[in-house]
């Protein structure tokens, strides 16, 4: 017989029920979903941190949330049609009830990256992961030296959320002039002006001080490594470099296993890791 | 609680039984089915699988008779007290869809209140393992806990080791030490046999002050502890000095690939395992389409669906999935947990199909010296 401590939470693999407040169709296949509590308090989190989006008897999966810190009213998610629950989640309509558990997870270091430059890489759908911590940055500007986003996207058709990229040029900016929105897409169309190749393209032109930048990035692994290797070549601390990792996850709470990456649960360690923590991992095939 | 060590007759054993079924026990404990013992409902103590033993190896187990009346005269078998305390099974939440409206209830069902009779070292181990795992985090398993909370441990030392047993090497066993309520050694002598016990809580206290018993004299209680130390003389070996770092160095090592070739990604290692606590989701919805459930169930880190992201797994080949399987064991569980994820018990050894043997596996990574841990540069790696 033993008497054991009282959890923080007490069941953390049961949801909450939040109706869909809006639906946005970013792109063909990319939807946002704003979310409201049915019942309690609004969801606060931190930026970087995700949740478990659970709909009625299809499933659950592991959603970056993309909105505003300071509005936790509306929980906001930008997901892309990948799966069945997914695709399950891009076809709800206003009005329909969604499960939610968290926030879990790690966030983005924003405390520590105060009055450092910060360059933010984003690939393709791990914008959204990134946007919690643009509109930070927007929130305190003046704490923050120059600010860059890099994004990539496969082509013109599929960059997410273009208006407020538009905005963010003028208001991220640190300087009169400065550009610190930087897209390039990997096939140009239509009439698309833009760069054209590979988002690590961008690192090397950047007005930086190496010692005191930190870079946030979210995208596909190999994306990541080569756009570590490319901040490194620019100087930047490996103790600087967080990623946002993603691995298969069932529970969220660091009891189903799935999401291990070496001595990691990317749900609970993650997802945002320094790159120290993974360097041993993310760079072998197959761990 | 300060009773000293006590001896036992089977009188006092089935009294002991019978006052864990007056409480409302369910009491559980090692019984024969289909030629193994497993743990199943003990009802009386001719359920306890009296005269035989296990003869166990890599990829074999027997049993055979031991031509004697021990009531615990083998080791572990196929099943572990995990499948009662995280269960294989079990519903997480029920949603009911109304009116457009989304309910969520927890599983309501009282956890059962189960004694477990006969509950070894190593898995005794094995139960503080998980509690890590469930308890000990930021997020506890309210499944878990209100099983673990009401439980009561009968654990029972072995004085004799299996074949595939390594618990003294990993400090798990053979004597229980530590968390049970009341713990036991058998002394056999022919058809007849009596324990020597020791209390190791204040309901073991409570529960033993019902049954017949004496106090233990110095000569039982010392012939108790030389059987127990004649078992872990007789184990195989794995060398825990440095294991962590030796196979975080190892993570490139040939033999990954030899023991590729042979294991069959069955799983059967991680099903029998008393520690390993991987799991899976089940959505399913009633015909009408009102109530769905959510049901978890054991995983294993074997399968090709454990580690999928939309595009593929990520663990593709067996190599992976076998070095990911016994570095989380042995390496990354350490960081993890603060502890080894390996309690010595020898299942995986047993019930692995080609007898695929752990203890051989890192001795054979012992052997070469693989220098300081240099993975790639960033970027310069594969896909």
């Amino acid at each position: 017989m033993v008497s054991l401590p009282s959890p923080i939470v007490v069941d953390p693999m049961r949801p909450r029920p939040f109706r869909v407040a809006r639906v946005m169709r970013e792109t063909a296949d990319v939807v946002t979903l704003e979310l409201e509590a049915q019942t309690g308090p609004p969801l606060r989190f931190q930026p970087g941190q995700f949740t478990m989006l659970y709909v009625f008897g299809v499933g659950e999966v592991p959603i970056s949330i993309s909105g505003d810190p300071q509005k936790p009213e509306r929980l906001v998610h930008t997901i892309r049609k990948v799966g069945a629950v997914t695709e399950a989640l891009c076809n709800l309509r206003k009005g329909a009830v969604v499960g939610v558990r968290g926030p879990f997870g790690s966030h983005w270091p924003l405390e520590q990256a105060r009055g450092h430059d910060v360059v933010m890489v984003a690939g393709g759908i791990g914008l959204p992961p990134l946007r919690p911590a643009i509109y930070h940055l927007l929130h305190h500007r003046q704490d923050y030296g120059r600010v860059y986003l890099l994004y990539g996207a496969r082509t013109p058709r599929d960059l997410l959320f273009p208006e407020e990229l538009k905005r963010w040029q003028y208001t991220l900016s640190h300087a009169p002039g400065a550009t610190p929105v930087r897209v390039t897409v990997d096939r140009a169309e239509g009439d698309w002006d833009g760069a054209v190749g590979l988002v690590t393209s961008l690192i090397a032109p950047l007005t930086i001080d190496p010692s005191r930048t930190t870079a946030l990035m979210v995208g596909p692994e190999v994306m990541m490594r080569f756009t570590i290797a490319e901040l490194r070549k620019r100087g930047i601390p490996e103790e600087n470099l967080y990623l946002s990792m993603e691995r298969n996850m069932k529970c969220a709470v660091g009891f189903c296993g799935h999401c291990q990456l070496g001595p990691h649960f990317v749900c609970r360690d993650g997802p945002v890791l320094a790159f120290p923590q993974v360097r041993d991992w993310m760079t072998r095939k197959e761990v | 609680m300060s009773k000293g060590p006590f001896k036992l007759e089977r009188a006092g054993l089935l009294q002991l039984l019978q006052a864990l079924k007056t409480q409302g026990y369910l009491t559980l404990g090692p019984t024969v089915r289909e030629g193994a013992i497993v743990y199943d409902e003990l009802h009386r103590l001719e359920d306890l699988p009296i005269g035989y033993t296990d003869h166990q190896e890599g990829g074999s187990y027997r049993l055979e008779q031991r031509g004697d009346g021990a009531m615990f005269g083998y080791n572990v078998g196929p099943h572990s007290w995990k499948r009662f305390m995280h269960p294989p099974i079990l519903r997480l939440f029920r949603a009911r869809q109304a009116n457009g409206d989304l309910e969520f209830e927890s599983e309501g069902e009282a956890a059962p209140k189960y004694a477990f009779i006969g509950v070894r070292a190593c898995e005794l181990q094995a139960i503080r393992v998980q509690d890590r795992v469930f308890l000990g985090g930021p997020y506890q398993d309210p499944h878990y806990k209100a099983r673990r909370e009401q439980v009561f441990i009968v654990a029972v030392n072995c004085t004799q080791a299996g074949h595939t047993c390594f618990c003294a090497s990993v400090e798990s066993g053979p004597r229980a030490q530590t968390g049970f309520d009341l713990a036991l050694t058998e002394v056999v002598d022919g058809e007849h046999s009596y324990f020597v016990g020791e209390v190791g809580s204040e309901a073991g206290a409570r529960l033993l002050d019902r049954v017949a018993h004496r106090a233990a004299q110095e000569a039982e209680w010392n012939q108790a502890l030389a059987l127990v130390d004649r078992a872990a003389r007789q184990m195989r070996h794995l060398d825990t000095q440095g294991l962590k770092e030796r196979l975080y160095q190892s993570l490139e090592h040939p033999r990954w690939q030899v023991v590729a070739n042979r294991c069959l990604s069955c799983g059967n290692c991680t099903q029998v395992c008393p520690t390993c606590f991987c799991t899976s989701v089940e959505d399913h919805t009633d015909l009408a389409g009102q109530v769905a459930e959510r049901t978890r169930r054991w995983d294993s880190c074997f399968t090709a669906d454990f580690s999928y992201l939309h595009g593929g797994s990520v663990r593709v080949s067996t190599l992976a999935r076998y070095r990911q399987w016994l570095t989380h064991k042995l390496a990354s569980w350490q960081d993890q947990f603060g502890l080894l994820g390996c309690v010595g018990c020898g299942r995986c050894i047993t019930w692995c199909p080609v007898g695929i043997d752990l203890t051989e596996e890192v001795a054979a990574m012992n052997d070469v010296q693989t220098g300081r841990f240099a993975p790639k540069e960033a970027g310069g790696a594969h896909v």
